[in-house]
């Protein structure tokens, strides 16, 4: 068994790491749907620590993405130095940053948006904190737009250009990489960048939810009052849920920055937080494989779609062009894929397995946003505790 | 003071627009704790199909009068809405009574960019030009100008709120309906059928936001695919900022919201000297709704509900 776990674990990081290299045979463009792919799985991973474990719902979380790729496109473009003279007496070279300082930049700066967001929400619970997220999303995305004046900071709706692409150790992603007379394209430099940030991402996700702080989130997901009188601290378990997430959140923003090396207002929207919010939840909240396919999912099949669409759209009179095809796609699969399977495409497993009920009973009646807790099977005795385990 | 009272006339129309929205969001969230995603979508259907048949019967019927157009637009709107929203219901949201929460939110979400990507397709992603049916010549009030639209709005608004608080409360329905939002099985011991509540739900929010449709695209003289989206937010913000749930609140929320926002772009250039503008004013009800959140978590007017019994 450990062996063809081991057997899979190769494939699949061969599979991973080749993916590029196949597909930029094919134009860089397919490696570009990827790149934004894991862009998104990285969004999500970091929302899930939000959603999926402490079940706080955040509908503004894109505003952290924001946050994130501001920070990295104002210290690695010329808008700084061309706006303010005093930072271009500073830095007479401009300011390059490099990615070891950028990215625990983004982490911390993204990190302290998330915890003054979610402390004044503590008392909030579900759709009042929905609504209020929502609206701290809204809040950045319009100084975004509007902090061109007085002080010209963002540079408004136009936003910021010329934004430099990553480079550490001598190594700039913004070019491609020549090895002998066979080269690797630039795009796919940055997807190595980001498989690695999503990986360390996944391993971050995955440790924290067996420790005892992921423990305490779930506990606050499933009842706060009964995890409070558990002796859990809710209120900086719920704020160390909203940095964490947050933080995964800002450093992917930088990376969108560095990868489009263009940021302006109109890529954080309110409906990119929504289509976050659904990549977790179509592919199963809390759940890491599940969060990555949903993620996945979303981002890269109505890309793909793109392709196909020119014949429909010469079909339908132009009526069906691709961005109408992509929406189209996007809304029916969150429809369809929900009715189908309302718990998400690959859910966590139930809890309380020991007390798999016969096969032959009723389904469980599932409560809103909680898994059946194991004492609570209808029409059974409750769970036989003992007091000394 | 002619502009604050100007500001104020404005608010109040804007107000008792979203007071509208919002009352479709309350109700659906307090019987089925849904919020409804696709609720400004209704609206934007409403506000389009009435498009639709006015032109249609500008051509028909060259000389009407333009108020029994816009009335017979008004119906036909609340009609298709109410059909379509009593559809998605039955669609998205029913077989998902009894699933986690996330599911019909994520449903109501998808149906939203459903409707928007279909009037895309239908009315092609465009603005359109409202034709204005009323006569454009406002009436002066100390100082501050009023438009007949702005009246008929007012006034729509007024009896609308005035039917809706007579069915909630005067009637079977209203009864049932405020047994589903107590407690759904209890009431369906009662001989209550909380599905036939929940539709009927549904079809009296749609109407409530067809109106709101109409009078929004004849209010700003343009309609289009995404004109739901930024109305229902703030409707929806304002059915929070109440006390979600709570009809009322809706009301004062919407209306306060609406005052709050024209105020705010009236004199926020003026009282920051220029560092904030009327561009902010989206902002400003935002942080008022966050400020009042932190203060009162359930929102003006609504109750103290016990965390999970």
């Amino acid at each position: 068994m450990k062996s063809k776990n081991l057997i899979v674990f190769l494939i699949a990081a061969v599979a991973l790491l080749a993916l590029p290299l196949l597909l930029q045979t094919q134009g860089n463009a397919w490696v570009r749907i990827v790149d934004i792919a894991l862009l998104y799985v990285l969004l999500a991973l970091g929302l899930n620590i939000v959603v999926g474990y402490a079940g706080l719902l955040d509908l503004g979380y894109v505003a952290f993405f924001a946050i994130g790729a501001y920070l990295y496109a104002l210290l690695g473009s010329p808008h700084l130095t061309e706006t303010f003279p005093a930072i271009k007496a500073m830095f007479p070279g401009g300011l390059h940053a490099p990615l070891l300082i950028v990215i625990p930049l983004a982490l911390v700066l993204a990190g302290v948006f998330g915890v003054m967001l979610g402390a004044p929400t503590l008392r909030l619970r579900g759709d009042y904190l929905a609504i209020v997220t929502l609206g701290f999303g809204e809040i950045i995305r319009v100084f975004l737009n509007t902090l061109d004046h007085p002080v010209n900071i963002t540079n408004g709706p136009k936003g910021l250009d010329a934004i430099e692409p990553v480079h550490f150790w001598g190594l700039n992603l913004g070019r491609p990489l020549k090895l002998g007379d066979y080269t690797i394209s630039s795009v796919s430099l940055y997807y190595y960048l980001f498989l690695a940030l999503v990986i360390f991402t996944v391993i971050i996700s995955h440790r924290l939810q067996l420790s005892r702080i992921g423990r305490a989130w779930m506990a606050i997901r499933e009842d706060e009052i009964a995890a409070k009188a558990m002796g859990i601290n809710t209120r900086n378990m719920k704020l160390l849920a909203f940095g964490m997430g947050a933080s995964f959140g800002g450093v992917s923003g930088a990376m969108f920055a560095s990868f489009q090396s263009f940021v302006s207002p109109e890529s954080f929207s309110l409906m990119e937080s929504v289509m976050i919010v659904a990549m977790v939840v179509l592919g199963g909240i809390g759940h890491l494989p599940g969060v990555i396919l949903g993620a996945v999912l979303l981002a890269a099949l109505p890309e793909v779609l793109r392709y196909v669409a020119g014949p429909l759209q010469s079909m339908t009179d132009g009526r069906l062009d691709a961005s109408i095809l992509r929406q189209l796609f996007i809304a029916l699969a969150m429809i369809v894929i929900m009715l189908v399977r309302p718990r998400g495409l690959w859910p966590s497993p139930e809890h309380g397995k020991s007390l798999k009920r016969k096969s032959g009973d009723a389904t469980p009646v599932e409560l809103a946003g909680v898994d059946n807790p194991a004492d609570e099977v209808p029409h059974k005795p409750a769970r036989s505790m003992s007091i000394n385990p | 003071m002619e502009i604050l009272l100007q500001q104020i006339i404005n608010g109040l129309v804007l107000g008792s627009m979203y007071a509208l929205i919002a009352l479709g969001y309350t109700m659906v969230y307090g019987i089925i704790n849904l919020i409804n995603f696709a609720h400004g979508e209704v609206l934007m259907v409403g506000a389009l199909t009435s498009w639709t048949v006015i032109g249609l019967m500008r051509d028909a019927m060259p000389g009407a009068p333009g108020w029994l157009i816009l009335l017979l637009a008004l119906i036909i709107a609340c009609v298709v809405a109410a059909t379509l929203n009593f559809v998605i219901e039955k669609v998205a949201y029913r077989p998902l009574r009894n699933s986690p929460k996330l599911a019909p939110l994520i449903t109501a979400i998808g149906m939203s960019i459903l409707l928007q990507t279909l009037a895309m397709i239908i009315w092609r992603p465009t603005n359109k030009a409202y034709p204005t049916l009323l006569p454009s010549e406002s009436i002066v009030v100390g100082g501050a100008s009023i438009s007949p639209t702005q009246i008929m709005i007012l006034v729509v608004t007024a009896v609308s709120l005035a039917i809706l608080t007579w069915l909630v409360n005067y009637t079977k329905l209203g009864r049932a309906m405020r047994a589903t939002a107590e407690n759904p099985r209890v009431a369906s011991l009662m001989g209550i059928r909380p599905d036939m509540v929940i539709s009927a739900t549904f079809i009296i929010g749609a109407v409530l936001a067809a109106i709101a449709g109409v009078m929004y695209a004849s209010n700003y003289g343009i309609a289009q695919h995404a004109m739901g989206f930024g109305p229902g937010l703030k409707a929806f913000t304002a059915a929070v900022f109440g006390g979600i749930g709570n009809l009322a609140g809706a009301v004062v929320g919407g209306i306060l919201l609406g005052l709050i926002e024209a105020i705010g772009a009236g004199y926020l250039g003026t009282v920051t000297g220029g560092v904030l503008g009327s561009q902010h004013s989206d902002i400003f009800a935002f942080v008022i709704l966050i400020l009042t959140l932190t203060v009162r978590p359930s929102g003006l007017l609504g109750e103290r509900v016990a965390d999970r019994a």
